[in-house]
C-alpha cells in the first residue's frame, strides 16, 4: 500500500461521509426542501474549483518568473482539475435550476461568468495543443493562464455588478446573509473533502504530465539515435 | 520619458504602414458593413426591436471584425522577421505593445465611426443627441478590445491554426467588454437616453486592469 492508495481511500470515504452529511444530517430547508441539497456539492466543488484554478495562476506566474517545468505540469494540472470542477457546477447548476427557478439555464452575469471562465480554460488547454515547442507552450500558456485568471474576479464581482437571478451569496454575502449553523458546519464539510479530492487530483495529474514530460525527453533522445 | 518617444515613433511606424495600403481599415469596414446588413435582413426589426437588439448585434460584429483585424498585427512582424529588429530597437518591449495597441485602437475606433452612419439610417436609430457619449463608449470599448486583442494575437501567432485560434482566445476574454458596451450603448439608443455610468467604470476598469497585465508580461510574449 502506497502513499497514493492512503490518500485516494481517504479522499473516498471523506467524500462519502459528505454525501452522507448532506443527504442525512444537515436539516431540511424550508422552501425548497431535498432540492437545497445539491447546494453542498454545487457550491462546494466550485469552491474547490476555484482554488484549484487560483493555485493554477500561482503555478502560471512562478513557470514565467523562473521557468522551470514543474511549474508548467502543475499549471495544466491545475486548470483540467478546475475545468472538471465547473464542469460539474455548470451540471448540478441546471438540476437545481430547473424546479427551483422553473428554467435550466438563465443569462445572468453569474452562470455566464462562470461558463465564460469555463470557455477560457478550454481555449487554455487548446492553445496547449497547437504549440509543438515545449518551452513556447509553456510560456504561452502560462501566460494566457494569467490573463483568463484575470477574469475570474468577475464572475465573483457580477453578482454584485449587475442585477442577477443567481441566489445571493449567503456566505460572507454581507449582512443580513446566513446560513443554520448546522448546514454551515456540514457545508463546510463538503467544502473540506471536495478540496482534498481536488488536491489529490491535481496531485495525480501532475505526476502524469512529469511523466509525460520525461516520456518526451527519452523519446526524443531515442529518435536522435 | 524614453517610452513615450519610442511608442510615438513605433506608433508612426504601424500608422504609416497602414496608411500606405488602407488594407485593413477597408476590409475591416466592408466586413462590419456586411455583417450589419446581414442581421438586418436576417430579423428585419422593426423600430423599438432594433432599439433593443441592434446595439448587442453592432458589437458582436465589432468584436468578430476586430478578431481578424488584429491577425495580422504580430504575424506581419513574424513573417517578415522584424520582431528582433524591433525589440532591439527600443529599450522597453512595453512600447511595441503600446504602439501596436494604440495604432489597433485607433482603426478600430475610425472604422466604427464610419460605420455609425449606416448603422444608424439602417436600424433606424437615431444617434445624434447622443454622439459624444456614443464616442466615449466606442473609444473606451475599442481600447480594451486592442488591448487585450494586442497580446493574445502575439500569443496566437505563435500557434497552429493562428487563424481559428485568435477568436477562441479573445473572445471569451472580451465578453466583458462586449456585455457592457452593449449595455451602455442600448442605454443611449433608448427613447429616454441614460448614461450607464456604472457600464463605462467597468469597461474603463476593465481597459486598466488589462494594460496593467500587458505591462507586467508583455516582454515575455515577445521572446523568441
Amino acid at each position: 500500500m502506497g502513499k497514493r492508495a492512503i490518500s485516494g481511500a481517504i479522499v473516498v470515504f471523506l467524500m462519502g461521509a459528505a454525501a452522507y452529511a448532506s443527504f442525512y444530517i444537515a436539516p431540511e430547508e424550508k422552501t425548497m426542501h431535498v432540492l437545497q441539497r445539491i447546494f453542498y456539492f454545487h457550491a462546494a466543488t466550485a469552491w474547490a474549483g476555484m482554488t484549484g484554478l487560483f493555485i493554477g495562476f500561482v503555478a502560471n506566474l512562478m513557470y514565467v518568473w523562473r521557468r522551470e517545468e514543474k511549474w508548467d505540469a502543475l499549471g495544466v494540472a491545475c486548470a483540467e482539475v478546475g475545468l472538471a470542477c465547473f464542469t460539474v457546477v455548470l451540471i448540478t447548476g441546471p438540476i437545481w435550476a430547473k424546479p427551483a427557478w422553473g428554467i435550466y439555464w438563465t443569462w445572468d452575469a453569474r452562470l455566464t461568468s462562470t461558463f465564460i471562465l469555463w470557455l477560457l480554460y478550454i481555449s487554455y488547454l487548446l492553445l496547449r495543443t497547437l504549440v509543438e515547442e515545449p518551452d513556447r507552450r509553456a510560456l504561452l500558456s502560462a501566460l494566457f493562464g494569467i490573463f483568463a485568471f484575470i477574469d475570474v474576479p468577475i464572475v465573483f464581482g457580477a453578482i454584485r455588478w449587475w442585477r442577477t437571478q443567481h441566489p445571493a451569496p449567503v456566505i460572507m454575502g454581507g449582512p443580513g446573509s446566513s446560513l443554520e449553523p448546522t448546514m454551515l458546519k456540514v457545508f463546510f464539510f463538503s467544502v473540506f473533502a471536495l478540496h482534498c479530492l481536488v488536491a489529490f487530483l491535481i496531485a495525480e495529474r501532475y505526476r502524469l504530465e512529469k511523466l509525460r514530460g520525461e516520456f518526451e525527453i527519452v523519446r526524443r533522445e531515442a529518435e536522435a539515435l | 520619458m524614453s517610452l513615450l518617444s519610442n511608442t510615438a515613433v513605433l506608433l508612426g511606424k504601424e500608422l504609416r504602414t497602414e496608411f500606405r495600403s488602407r488594407e485593413l481599415l477597408t476590409t475591416t469596414f466592408v466586413f462590419i458593413l456586411t455583417i450589419i446588413v446581414l442581421f438586418s435582413l436576417t430579423f428585419d426589426p422593426t423600430s423599438d426591436e432594433s432599439r433593443r437588439f441592434a446595439p448587442g448585434l453592432l458589437w458582436l460584429a465589432f468584436l468578430f471584425a476586430s478578431s481578424l483585424m488584429l491577425q495580422p498585427c504580430f504575424l506581419r512582424e513574424q513573417l517578415n522577421d522584424t520582431l528582433s529588429a524591433l525589440r532591439l530597437s527600443v529599450s522597453d518591449p512595453f512600447a511595441i505593445f503600446l504602439a501596436k495597441l494604440a495604432a489597433n485602437t485607433l482603426f478600430l475606433l475610425l472604422t466604427e465611426l464610419l460605420l455609425l452612419p449606416f448603422f444608424t439610417v439602417m436600424y433606424n436609430v437615431p444617434v445624434l443627441r447622443v454622439l459624444h457619449w456614443l464616442v466615449l463608449v466606442f473609444f473606451l470599448a475599442s481600447l480594451g478590445i486592442s488591448i487585450a486583442g494586442t497580446a493574445l494575437s502575439a500569443i496566437s501567432a505563435q500557434a497552429r491554426m493562428r487563424e481559428l485560434l485568435l477568436p477562441l482566445l479573445m473572445l471569451p476574454l472580451l465578453t466583458p467588454i462586449l456585455v457592457a458596451s452593449a449595455e451602455v450603448t442600448r442605454a443611449l439608443l433608448d427613447r429616454d437616453p441614460a448614461v450607464l455610468w456604472q457600464g463605462i467604470g467597468f469597461i474603463a476598469v476593465f481597459d486598466v486592469v488589462f494594460l496593467t497585465a500587458i505591462w507586467l508580461f508583455g516582454e515575455y510574449l515577445l521572446e523568441e
